[in-house]
């Protein structure tokens, strides 16, 4: 939050005034400033000028500008949000009511091409983003109606298909597959009238409180001026153009994109992306790496452990977060009251850097030996002010954070008297803890600085090649006899790479690259370690090897399902579209001389057993229906589908391919296409049978050739890394990341990163994206000498061991062995793999083994002083 | 999320924040209880969601469940304690679990006295449970953990004949003979007197005190005509 100084200035108007200048006592007012032009010397460049919302009055599509109570999707996700204009409260414009029925219009401004002003491609990321409005709308209000008009699904994302499932099964919300139109408004209650049409019960109207255009992403404002300034091309769509096998390098040398200037992205995309830019600037710059660090140095830490607790106490407002919803003074005022508080005051900002100096200046001037700062949550400030403890000599891990902003002022915003009350007793709790709380040491680990990547496809190279250019050594470790994994059996992409002449190149540039090291036939029998620290045992045909190593990728691929369904493996014409795209490249002469074939999509995932979407099967049965079609355009080919989901710019092959004359039939799950043998004048034939819900009836294919959409499967393999890494994966058997949205491509397993179709179907540059950003993950863990481990780890108290190996049972990281002590054997923890979970305390039946941080002695502490002071004030809930 | 969302929930909750629900204990349970806390609600993450790869919720899951029997058994209502699973991004269900959590413990009334405890009981109860936590922390990962995929699996187990079994062969006896320590230890009471004030059958007492006089732990008054320490 920093005040800002708009055009409404006076002094900037009339050049008068200047009182703030003068009230201001930090002096943070200069009006003295001018305009200047810097120059920068620099290697490379990084551009993310993101994208812009489509603007639905360039055409006045649906009403936009037209109807009050027609608004943006953008415009939509504010009043959603807590901090939007009506503080979370959805709440129409013309009338500032509740709206109870509300609509939303998919693919405005996308997917079209007439009339001109919108864009051609699909915007990628409509779909999920209506379907979360539509879940935060019924979070705000469970009986809000909500009607979402669309065409495709595309939730082609990971666990995006669960999250279409949980929107749509939420009572009172319907997805109707519709052509719209906005017809009216009524006069006087200024509600909108849409038009669409559903298959029973044809053209209908409907009339909706308000009516969200789910709009697209279109480039960034004044693109063209940019790319002249940078001298970069841009594409078709007015995007930045890139480099066809690497969406991250522009058309100049050292220039680089990250984010949404390459097109539609979503976030985990763009956080790819951002790292990718990263590691690729850095190959560049390799050179002079760290010339502009300087190392930070704290003052000696002061042992206080013996000293009776004396607790400052800071209570931060928040600016009016905190403050207009609690009585920061009379919390202040409590505090003094508690055991060991020998001071407290209040800020108004405490995360400000004057207030973190005041802090530090409180601890000197009142010999302070604990903190505790009654502000937000941990997650957000812990880290800054454990820095604060240690810039004034106190070990960090005597702070202490009450939160009262999230657990408070902004979850009871109109009960003040309670929250003040409830305000006092987190600070109260936090000080009984604060009491016992010890100084813990944060173990420093020094970083092996080579990496192993395991798994030599598109994936596992490219990240391999990019670590190695940064000047480390690289292992690739391949089960294989050869380098390349799926892609070997890739011949081209919708854009018209000859993809085995790119994967020669890459296995070329990895065999040359002298830091890597290439083991294939390969099997890992065991890896041991810990970030910075790893040794794994690799068999191959080289001998049977121990390679040490800081880092570690995760590259294995994915496998493609083999069908039980629609007589594949039975009937030599049905084959899945890798089979059928080997085919078309050898010129088979059943291929070419078909008279029809017939695509089935979504062919074992989407269902019960596997409910994800394989992301890349539309666009590869576009691209081989493409291709058919450009060799024998008499050949006619069907395409039967659920929805389409060539998602981004591939949407424009969709459009070509059924320009050409494909045909797209779509089917529901249930009424899957029945197959069946027959002979069809003189000529054997497989006859396809499924209802067409345009024209109502049943319709019949003679297929000479039948090609499955076969699911994109987690490999056979995966189980074996989960274990032997210690990684998680999804409910589909694909690798976890860390966070979805934000860490996409490392593992909660600390040193351990994942990219490629391990992590999730995904097409080539999507996957060659992800290798850079999980490569530029690698450098940041390798770029250091040493990592630092949380002093938050278990700890045996060697004398009440009894052996009993409950813990070493519990502990899946494996930090936990029986060890020979003087005094005999005792369970002891390897410090640096206890991830500080505490699992074990619990199962302790001596309470031998504590989890530093949050022993029972700080947790009963906590659990005591919520209960209230004084009999009879109201009883509370403690919650844990 | 709950927080950063503003979604608005009750105010009669207090939160200790642990790193894994997996290291929630009995006695952090029961000491809670003991306070006079009307109830506990503990947050965790989905099943098979671990954000470490311990797992721990599925044990905290078996510590709910069995905490609940321990609870009934001493005649507290097994509702006050409660367990959900949410990610840290489902603000909204945490803000729903712990407003329907507070409306069941407010229909439950205060701790004790809405269950027909006077305090001294009650006390006496949770003091006989916490001196046999380590005891219950040993039989309940040898003998008593479920190893389930999911909770309804979980809530069979807890409920079904073999873990009544079990439970009154490994627990409900070792916490009578506790609760009667306890007793004894503040004077000498007769088999009759210790029946009423723990609510179990006379036999079952006189069972339990012929035992415990065997191996010494306690001894009979021929005069006061009453067992004592």
């Amino acid at each position: 939050m920093i005040t800002y100084i708009d055009e409404n200035c006076l002094y900037l108007k009339e050049g008068k005034c200047l009182i703030c200048e003068a009230v201001c006592q930090n002096e943070a007012i200069d009006f003295s400033q001018t305009e200047e032009i810097m120059e920068i010397n620099v290697g490379a460049v990084i551009l993310a000028p993101g994208y812009e919302e489509y603007d639905p009055m360039i055409r006045g599509d649906y009403g936009a500008g037209k109807y009050e109570n027609v608004v943006s999707s953008m415009d939509y996700e504010r009043l959603t949000d807590s901090t939007g204009p009506y503080e979370g409260q959805v709440l129409r414009p013309s009338d500032l009511e509740h709206p109870r029925k509300v609509a939303w219009i998919q693919c405005v401004g996308s997917r079209q091409v007439n009339p001109p002003g919108a864009n051609s491609y699909c915007s990628s990321v409509c779909c999920t983003y209506t379907q979360k409005q539509v879940i935060l709308t019924k979070e705000h209000d469970p009986e809000t109606e909500c009607t979402v008009f669309h065409n495709d699904i595309r939730s082609y994302g990971k666990d995006f298909e669960r999250f279409y499932q949980r929107a749509e099964e939420m009572p009172g919300v319907r997805f109707f597959r519709s052509y719209v139109s906005v017809v009216r408004e009524d006069p006087e209650t200024k509600n909108v009238t849409i038009k669409y049409t559903t298959p029973e019960e044809g053209v209908k109207e409907e009339e909706f409180d308000l009516v969200v255009l789910s709009v697209g992403l279109s480039p960034p404002p004044d693109v063209e001026g940019l790319a002249k300034k940078f001298g970069l091309e841009l594409n078709d769509h007015g995007f930045c153009k890139t480099n066809p096998v690497n969406p991250i390098e522009t058309s100049r040398p050292g220039f680089y994109i990250s984010g949404a200037f390459q097109g539609p992205l979503d976030i985990p995309e763009s956080v790819v992306t951002a790292s990718g830019a990263g590691s690729q600037c850095g190959e560049l710059l390799n050179y002079r790496k760290g010339d502009l660090s300087v190392e930070r140095v704290y003052p000696p830490e002061k042992d206080v452990s013996l000293e009776e607790p004396r607790i400052g106490v800071f209570v931060c407002h928040c600016g009016a977060n905190i403050g207009r919803v609690v009585d920061v003074p009379s919390n202040v005022e409590y505090a003094l009251t508690l055991p060991n508080v020998v001071y407290a005051q209040e800020q108004l900002f405490s995360c400000a850097t004057n207030s973190a100096e005041e802090i530090t200046e409180k601890i000197k001037e009142e010999n302070l030996n604990r903190v505790i700062v009654a502000a937000c949550s941990p997650r957000t400030l812990e880290m800054l002010f454990r820095d604060t403890l240690r810039e004034a000599g106190i070990n960090q891990y005597y702070y202490e954070m009450a939160n009262i902003r999230e657990h408070c002022s902004w979850v009871h915003p109109k009960q003040k008297d309670e929250a003040t009350q409830k305000a006092k007793d987190i600070i109260r709790m936090a000080v009984a803890r604060t009491r016992y709380l010890e100084p813990l040491m944060e173990i420093d680990l020094p970083v092996d600085k080579r990496a192993l990547v395991v798994g030599a496809g598109v994936a596992g190279m490219t990240s391999a090649l990019s670590i190695a250019e940064h000047g480390h050594h690289v292992y690739l470790v391949e089960k294989e006899p050869v380098l390349g994994g799926t892609a070997r059996k890739v011949y081209d992409t919708l854009e018209g790479l000859d993809v085995q002449e790119f994967l020669r190149d890459l296995i070329e540039r990895v065999y040359r690259h002298p830091l890597i090291h290439v083991y294939t036939g390969a099997e890992i029998t065991g890896t041991a370690g810990y970030i910075g620290n790893f040794a794994t045992k690799v068999q191959s045909g080289r001998g049977s090897v121990e390679i040490k190593h800081g880092a570690t990728v995760i590259a294995t691929g994915a496998d493609v399902y083999t069908p039980t369904e629609y007589l594949y493996g039975e009937d030599e014409r049905v084959m899945t579209q890798l089979e059928l795209e080997e085919k078309i490249t050898t010129g088979d002469e059943i291929v070419a001389h078909a008279e029809n074939v017939v695509m089935i999509q979504c062919v074992g995932c989407r269902n019960e057993d596997r409910n994800y979407c394989s992301r890349i099967c539309c666009n590869e049965s576009v691209k081989n229906a493409l291709t058919l079609k450009e060799k024998n355009p008499d050949q006619d080919v069907y395409i039967l589908f659920r929805d389409m989901r060539t998602y981004g710019y591939n949407e424009d092959y969709y459009r070509e391919a059924a320009d050409k004359g494909v045909v797209f039939i779509r089917y529901e799950p249930g009424q899957e296409p029945q197959l069946e043998p027959a002979e069809e004048e003189g000529r054997p034939v497989l006859k396809v049978t499924l209802p067409d819900y345009v024209l109502q009836k049943n319709i019949e294919i003679d297929a000479d050739l039948i090609a499955l959409a076969a699911a994109v499967i987690p490999s056979a393999g995966t189980r074996k890394i989960e274990n032997l890494f210690k990684v998680g994966l999804n409910p589909d058997g694909f690798f976890k990341e860390a966070h979805v949205k934000l860490r996409p491509v490392e593992f909660a397993a600390e040193g351990v990163y994942l990219c490629g179709i391990a992590h999730y179907p995904k097409l080539i540059t999507e996957t060659v994206s992800q290798a850079f950003g999980a490569a530029g993950r690698v450098l940041a863990l390798l770029s250091n000498d040493i990592v630092t481990a949380s002093g938050a780890i278990c700890e045996v108290e060697e004398n009440k061991c009894v052996t009993c190996g409950a813990c070493i049972d519990v502990c899946a990281y494996g930090a936990i062995a029986f060890q020979e002590t003087e005094t005999g054997l005792t369970a002891a923890v390897n410090p640096v793999l206890c991830k500080g979970d505490g699992l074990c305390n619990a199962v302790c039946p001596t309470g031998a083994i504590q989890l530093k941080h949050f022993t029972d002695e700080e947790l009963l502490s906590q659990i005591d002083a919520a209960a209230p002071e004084e009999e009879s004030a109201d009883k509370k809930e403690a919650a844990v | 999320m709950a927080g950063v969302s503003r979604l608005q929930y009750t105010t009669e909750i207090r939160l200790i924040r642990v790193m894994c629900s997996g290291r929630i204990d009995l006695s952090h349970l029961f000491r809670a209880f003991s306070n006079g806390m009307d109830g506990v609600f503990i947050g965790g993450c989905h099943l098979k969601e671990c954000n470490y790869v311990t797992q721990g919720n599925y044990h905290a899951l078996n510590l709910v469940l069995l905490s609940k029997r321990i609870m009934k058994h001493i005649g507290l209502n097994p509702d006050r304690l409660r367990i959900e699973f949410m990610s840290s991004g489902e603000g909204n269900l945490f803000a729903r679990a712990v407003d329907d959590f507070v409306k069941t413990v407010r229909e439950a009334g205060p701790l004790g006295i809405s269950e027909g405890l006077d305090r001294e009981t009650l006390k006496l109860n949770i003091k006989a449970v916490s001196k046999l936590i380590p005891y219950i922390r040993l039989v309940e990962s040898e003998r008593l953990r479920g190893h389930f995929e999911t909770q309804d699996q979980f809530k069979a187990f807890y409920n079904s004949e073999e873990f009544e079994r079990l439970f009154k062969e490994l627990i409900a006896d070792k916490l009578a003979i506790s609760q009667i320590m306890s007793l004894l230890k503040e004077k000498p009471l007769s088999t009759g007197e210790i029946s009423e004030i723990l609510g179990l059958s006379p036999s079952d007492i006189s069972k339990h005190l012929k035992n415990s006089a065997k191996q010494g732990l306690v001894r009979y008054e021929e005069n006061q005509k009453r067992f004592a320490l």
